[in-house]
């Protein structure tokens, strides 16, 4: 337990300004609802006219005119952008940093397993995305009932627990690589959420590229699919369930064998 | 049951090589000193008796336990303290000190508190204000506090001011009159020289000599420079004699009275005589003929 305190009171700052700067974004697209709404007929017509940037989107099947078609386009891509990056800068540095910071040689030359640091870590970065996820869902659901609209509560639970699921698919796999890493991990953590984003909005142009849905987890957690049907794509999820246990199990093989540097 | 015990240890870092080959043994008890020039492979072994890395080849043994294998039940005996120190970002001393007892599963605070009073280390501060010398204090610090068995120091006295170092040594005299063992490094012959009873050289991933100080530094060895001519080559103890027409160089270990009679012969214009350094000392007394 004492690696996943020290992890977490390392982390803190960094968990709420993340959360912090997703809270409000997430709060300021609530708030302009109830002014949005009265011209979301309009603008609505225009989304779903601009061809390809409307399908990208996923715009061309929800109703801008009910809060949560809005909310699970504009906030889904904040709090999609927002999770996936702290997610995957949480998860691709938290070993890499030992090494690049030189403390590895303080951690690991007192009597703690490599197994057991790498066990502690990935729980340390479970609690911090749970923490910020709980956090984010409470705030956003009060803010839904202080603009007064009705609480699509099962809804809104789908659309969080999808990214939730995101963010723990795109730290688990970061966190495989973090254990092959020295430098430059930041980089590696930003890049691959954004490739993962824009693998998204490619499915969602054609029906060829519709397979990329597997590799994305934003193919989970499309506003659209999961309004439509109500619940999420379980071969996607699974898929994804898949990855991140990949990420974890490379890591601890990786991490057990590693010269320090 | 030897502290260290190495066979054949051999590590490269792709190409290069960090180690070759050495056969090591620090018995229970020694203050064994650890000696080589910069790259010549101390850290690598000491990162290799840690676990850190692990040997391409050999074994290393602590306490009759593998590096690699029982990695854990080892480091619970040793303390390290590393050549280069860095500590995590924005932490105090104290919680530094408390987070390395911590990962021990030991409330060492009468012990550290004992430390950082004899080596005057502010607790409160944070690491990254500190000085080089002062972060070292806190490393030294985490690396007695639990009072280990084995301590393995990578070039402890870096960066201390030489009060500090003499409390420093005076702390390491008293943890092996303890009974505990001490490894250190060091490229500083005279620190070796003063407090370790045993030694080794390593050089180019080698070891190239081992054995009790007393008995590897008790030479009267003198490295002798002369500018002018003069004829040495006959002089009993003459070593490593290098000649040109205007200068010899030797190192010398026989009679100073032979030397200075030689030397009013011969024209003499300069000469320094000096300790030489370790390094001639094994290679041209000790490694060609003793070992």
């Amino acid at each position: 337990m004492t690696i996943v305190k020290h992890e977490l009171r390392q982390g803190k700052t960094a968990l709420l300004i993340w959360t912090a700067a997703i809270a409000f974004l997430l709060m300021i697209c609530i708030f302009l609802y109830p002014e949005m709404r009265g011209e979301m007929d309009e603008v609505g017509d225009l989304f779903s006219s601009m061809g390809g940037f409307t399908a990208a989107f996923g715009m061309d099947r929800l109703n801008f005119g009910t809060l949560i078609g809005y909310y699970s386009v504009e906030c889904g891509n904040i709090l999609g952008l927002g999770g996936a990056f702290f997610a995957s800068l949480a998860g691709v540095s938290i070993l890499a940093k030992e090494e690049k910071e030189k403390t590895a040689e303080f951690l690991l030359t007192h009597p703690v397993s490599r197994a057991r640091v790498v066990t502690e870590k990935l729980a340390a970065l479970a609690i911090q995305i749970t923490a910020m996820n709980l956090i984010l869902l409470a705030l956003s659901l009060l803010s839904i009932q202080l603009i007064g609209e009705r609480l699509p509560l099962k809804e809104v639970l789908l659309l969080h627990g999808a990214f939730y699921l995101l963010q723990l698919e795109l730290a688990g796999i970061c966190f495989g690589l973090s254990a092959f890493l020295r430098r430059g991990s930041v980089g590696i953590g930003i890049g691959l959420a954004a490739m993962m984003y824009f693998l998204n909005l490619i499915a969602n142009l054609t029906d060829q590229a519709r397979f990329l849905k597997y590799l994305t987890p934003f193919g989970y957690c499309e506003g659209a699919d999961i309004l439509e049907k109500g619940r999420l794509n379980t071969g996607f999820c699974l898929t994804g369930i898949l990855f991140a246990c990949a990420g974890i199990a490379a890591a601890y093989w990786q991490y057990v064998r590693k010269d320090i540097a | 049951m030897n502290a260290i015990q190495t066979e054949d240890l051999t590590k490269y870092y792709g190409k290069t090589r960090g180690i070759d080959h050495i056969h090591l043994t620090v018995r229970q008890g020694d203050f064994f000193g650890f000696i080589g020039p910069n790259g010549a492979g101390k850290s690598t072994t000491i990162r290799t008796l840690l676990g850190l890395i692990r040997p391409d080849h050999g074994t290393a043994q602590i306490f009759g336990r593998d590096a690699v294998r029982q990695r854990a039940e080892i480091l619970a005996r040793v303390g390290y303290l590393p050549a280069e120190v860095s500590f995590y970002p924005g932490m105090r001393v104290r919680d530094i000190l408390k987070l390395s007892a911590g990962l021990r599963g030991r409330d060492c605070r009468k012990t550290s508190g004992r430390l950082c009073e004899r080596l005057q280390l502010d607790t409160s501060r944070r690491a990254e204000e500190l000085s080089f010398g002062n972060r070292k204090k806190v490393a030294i610090v985490c690396a007695l506090q639990h009072d280990p068995d084995l301590l393995l120091f990578d070039e402890p006295t870096s960066g201390l001011d030489p009060l500090m170092q003499k409390e420093f040594f005076e702390i390491l005299r008293e943890r092996n009159k303890a009974g505990a063992t001490i490894f250190l490094s060091s490229h500083i012959l005279s620190e070796i020289q003063h407090h370790c009873t045993c030694a080794a050289m390593i050089k180019n991933g080698t070891l190239i000599a081992e054995g009790s100080v007393a008995g590897l530094l008790g030479t009267k060895t003198r490295r002798v420079s002369i500018r002018g001519t003069v004829d040495c080559s006959s002089l009993p103890g003459v070593k490593d004699l290098h000649r040109t027409p205007e200068s010899t160089d030797f190192l010398y270990s026989g009679s100073q009275k032979d030397l200075l009679r030689t030397l009013l012969r011969g024209d003499v214009w300069d000469i320094t005589i000096t300790e030489p350094d370790l390094e001639e000392v094994f290679l041209h007394y000790y490694e060609r003929e003793d070992l």
